[in-house]
C-alpha cells in the first residue's frame, strides 16, 4: 500500500519590485481571494523603497491573516546601514508574525529572542548539517537556494531535521545576485542616493540582453534577477514524491493570480500541468527555465513544454 | 621605525599565492601572511593547474613559518551532502598542517572546524556574505571567529561603523579583481554555465569560455551568451560574466561593472586610522609576476603610511606598477567611495 504524499502548501513570496502604494495594496486584495495559503510580505530589496512604512505593512499583514492566510514578515537581504538594523529589530520584534530571515544578522536576532523563523532564500543552506544547525536555532522552514538541483534536494530531503519545511522556489524570475550598486540608477546616469526612484518606472525591473539580442537578466535597484521565468510545474509529482512542503511563487507585475490558480488546479488534480504550463510559458516575454532544478545552467529549459 | 604616535597593531598585509612560486615571493616580498587553497572544489579559486597538494602545503607552511609569516587556507565554498568528506578532510588536513587560520564561510563548516579543532583559529570568508555588525557576531557566537574578511559592498563610513560595533578583527580588500555583487549571493555564473563560486569554487569558469575572430570583431562568450565584441585593437579582458557590455532599454554599456580593478592605496591612512587589522591582496589566479609586483608595492605603501601617515600619498611609480597588473589597466576604489554605488 501506497501512501498518498502531503499536498504541499501553495506559497506567495515578497514582492521584489518597486510597486507604488495603490498597486500593492490592490494586487494584496487578489491575493486574500487566491488559494494561496501563505503570503511573504515586506520590503526585502531597497530600505529606500517606501510604498508602505512598516504600521502599514503590519496591517496588510492583518487583513490578509483575517482573510485565512498564514503571514511571514520578509526582512532585507542586504543590510548595511545602521537604520535598516533598526528596522530588522522591528521586524524580528514584532511578536505576532513569524519572520522569513535573509541574511545572518536577522538569523541572530531572531534566535536570541527564542522566536522560530523560517530561512529564506538569502541564507545559504547546501547542506544537511547547515540546515540542523540552523533548526536548532528555530529555524522551522528553509528555503532552498535557487542553484540547487532536485538531485541535491533528494539528499537534503532524506536527511532534514524532522519538523523543518522544506519551500522551493517553483514560479517567477530567479533572485540570482545582490549589490551595493544600484543598477537601475546607473543605467539612468544617477547616483544611487539621488535615484529619483527609477524603480517605480520598471515593474518588473529592466531586462539586459546581449548585443545579439538574447534577453537573460532583469534588474531590479540593486538586485539581478533572471530574465527568464523559472517555471516548475512540470516538476510538481517529483515536488511531491521529494515531500516539499510549500512551493514558492515569486509575485510578477502582471498574471500572477493567474499563476496561482494553475499552480492549485494542478495540484488539485483539476488541470493537466502540461497545458497549464504551455499556457503560463505562453505569455511569458523571455519565455521559461528550469535548468538549476535539472542540476544545469539555470536558464536552460531541460523539459519539453 | 614605528613612533609612539603610530597606531599599536600594523596593517597586517595579506597576499594571495596559488601554488609555492607565489607563496614564496609573497613572502620574500613583504607579506605578513599568505592565502591559499587545496586543490579542490573547497575553494573558491578551483581552477585548473592551480592550489597546493598535500606535499606543496607542507612546503609552504615550513616556508612562511621559517620565515615569521603566516598561512591562512581559504575553505570558502558551500558542501552539498555528497561533497562533505572533502570538506571535513580539508578541515583536518589544514589542522594537521598548523596553519594560522582557515578562511570559511559555510555553517556546516565553521561548525565542524569548531568543535573538532578548537584552537584552530577561524575566519569569516568574504563568501559568507556578512555586511553587518549583527550577522557578524552571530558567526562570532557561534563558531568564534577571529575575524571577518568584508564584502566589497561598503563604503568607508559603512566599514567604520562595522568596525565599532564588531567583536573581532576586520579584514578589507586592498587591491585586485572587483566583484559587485556581494561574494556568497552571486549565482551569475551558475545561471549561465552550471557552475558559481557557492557550489563549485569558480566564476565564469574558463571551460565554458569561446574567443572567436569574426570580421564584426574579437567575440567572447560564456556558455554560448556573447559577452562582449572587441574592435580591431580593442584591448579583450576575460569575459567575466558581470563585466561584459550589454543592451539595456537600447543603450549598450557595461551594464553591471566596467572591466576595472579595485585600488585603495589612497585610502590607506584612513584605513589605518580607523583600526582595520589586515589588507587583503585578491589574486590566487594571478601569476607569481602579479603577487610579486603587488605585494611589493604594498609592501612598501604600508610602511610608509606607518611611518608618517599625514605626509602619506601613493607614489606615482606605485600606482603605474599596480595600473600595469590591473584589469582593463583601470583601477577604482569601489564601494568605499560612495559615489561608485
Amino acid at each position: 500500500m501506497t501512501i498518498e504524499p502531503r499536498m504541499p502548501k501553495l506559497a506567495l513570496g515578497p514582492v521584489l519590485y518597486y510597486w507604488p502604494k495603490e498597486k500593492l495594496l490592490d494586487f494584496y486584495e487578489q491575493i486574500a481571494a487566491s488559494p494561496v495559503d501563505i503570503v511573504y510580505l515586506g520590503e526585502t530589496i531597497c530600505a529606500k523603497r517606501r510604498a508602505l512604512n512598516t504600521e502599514e505593512w503590519l496591517a496588510l499583514a492583518e487583513r490578509l491573516s483575517a482573510a485565512g492566510k498564514e503571514v511571514v514578515l520578509s526582512t532585507m537581504a542586504l543590510l548595511e546601514a545602521e537604520s535598516e538594523l533598526k528596522a530588522l529589530h522591528r521586524l524580528c520584534e514584532n511578536g505576532r508574525f513569524t519572520v522569513e530571515a535573509n541574511d545572518m544578522g536577522a538569523v541572530r536576532l531572531l534566535s536570541a529572542r527564542g522566536a522560530s523563523f523560517v530561512s529564506g532564500t538569502g541564507i545559504n543552506v547546501y547542506n544537511d548539517r547547515t540546515l540542523r544547525f540552523l533548526a536548532g536555532l528555530g529555524a522551522k522552514r528553509w528555503v532552498m537556494p535557487v542553484e540547487l538541483s532536485a538531485e541535491t534536494l533528494a539528499v537534503m530531503q532524506a536527511e532534514r531535521p524532522a519538523e523543518v519545511e522544506t519551500e522551493v522556489f517553483v514560479y517567477g524570475r530567479l533572485p540570482l545576485a545582490y549589490s551595493a550598486r544600484c543598477f537601475t540608477a546607473r543605467h539612468h546616469d544617477l547616483p544611487k542616493d539621488d535615484c529619483r526612484f527609477r524603480c517605480l518606472d520598471y515593474p518588473e525591473g529592466l531586462t539586459v540582453s546581449t548585443r545579439e539580442g538574447q534577453a537573460f537578466l532583469a534588474l531590479n535597484g540593486i538586485q539581478t534577477q533572471s530574465a527568464q521565468t523559472c517555471n516548475l510545474l512540470l516538476e510538481l509529482e517529483e515536488l511531491r514524491e521529494l515531500k516539499v512542503d510549500v512551493l514558492r511563487v515569486s509575485p510578477q507585475a502582471e498574471g500572477t493570480e493567474v499563476v496561482i490558480e494553475a499552480f492549485a488546479a494542478c495540484l488539485r488534480g483539476d488541470r493537466d500541468p502540461l497545458e497549464a504550463a504551455r499556457t503560463l510559458n505562453a505569455a511569458l516575454p523571455y519565455g521559461a527555465c528550469d535548468g538549476y532544478w535539472q542540476g544545469q545552467a539555470g536558464l536552460r529549459q531541460v523539459e519539453e513544454v | 621605525m614605528p613612533t609612539a604616535s603610530t597606531p599599536s597593531k600594523p596593517l597586517e598585509l595579506v597576499c594571495p599565492a596559488g601554488n609555492l612560486p607565489s607563496l614564496k615571493t609573497a613572502v620574500d616580498h613583504g607579506a605578513d601572511s599568505v592565502y591559499i587553497g587545496f586543490r579542490d572544489d573547497t575553494n573558491a579559486r578551483h581552477f585548473p593547474g592551480l592550489n597546493f597538494d598535500a606535499k606543496t602545503a607542507v612546503q609552504g607552511v615550513r616556508y612562511a613559518h621559517a620565515k615569521g609569516r603566516r598561512v591562512f587556507v581559504a575553505l570558502n565554498t558551500f558542501p552539498q551532502p555528497s561533497g562533505w568528506e572533502r570538506w571535513r578532510r580539508a578541515v583536518d588536513q589544514a589542522a594537521d598542517l598548523r596553519v594560522d587560520a582557515v578562511i570559511a564561510a559555510d555553517i556546516s563548516v565553521l561548525d565542524y572546524a569548531h568543535r573538532r579543532h578548537p584552537d584552530l583559529p577561524l575566519h569569516l570568508s568574504v563568501q559568507g556574505s556578512a555586511t553587518n555588525y549583527e550577522a557578524i557576531r552571530f558567526y562570532h557566537e557561534h563558531f568564534g571567529i577571529r575575524r571577518v574578511v568584508l564584502p566589497r559592498v561598503l563604503s568607508l563610513p559603512q566599514v567604520h561603523h562595522v568596525l565599532e560595533n564588531s567583536p573581532v578583527d576586520l579584514e578589507v580588500f586592498g587591491f585586485g579583481g572587483l566583484c559587485i555583487m556581494v561574494e556568497g549571493r552571486c549565482l551569475l555564473s551558475s545561471y549561465v554555465t552550471g557552475e558559481s563560486p557557492n557550489m563549485c569554487g569558480v566564476c565564469s569558469p574558463a571551460k565554458a569560455v569561446r574567443w572567436e575572430e569574426t570580421p564584426r570583431g574579437l567575440e567572447t562568450r560564456l556558455g554560448g551568451l556573447l559577452i562582449d565584441r572587441h574592435a580591431p585593437g580593442e584591448p579583450a579582458g576575460y569575459p567575466t560574466l558581470c563585466k561584459g557590455r550589454f543592451t539595456v532599454a537600447d543603450q549598450t554599456y557595461y551594464a553591471i561593472e566596467e572591466p576595472t580593478s579595485l585600488n585603495t592605496l589612497a585610502l590607506l591612512p584612513e584605513l589605518q586610522d580607523m583600526g582595520i587589522a589586515a589588507i587583503k591582496i585578491e589574486g590566487r589566479q594571478r601569476s607569481p609576476a602579479y603577487v610579486t609586483q603587488v605585494t611589493k608595492v604594498w609592501r612598501a605603501a604600508i610602511d610608509a603610511c606607518r611611518r608618517n601617515p599625514a605626509a602619506y600619498a601613493p607614489k606615482p611609480e606605485w600606482l603605474r606598477e599596480l595600473g600595469k597588473v590591473s584589469e582593463g589597466h583601470q583601477t577604482t576604489l569601489g564601494a568605499y567611495h560612495r559615489t561608485w554605488q
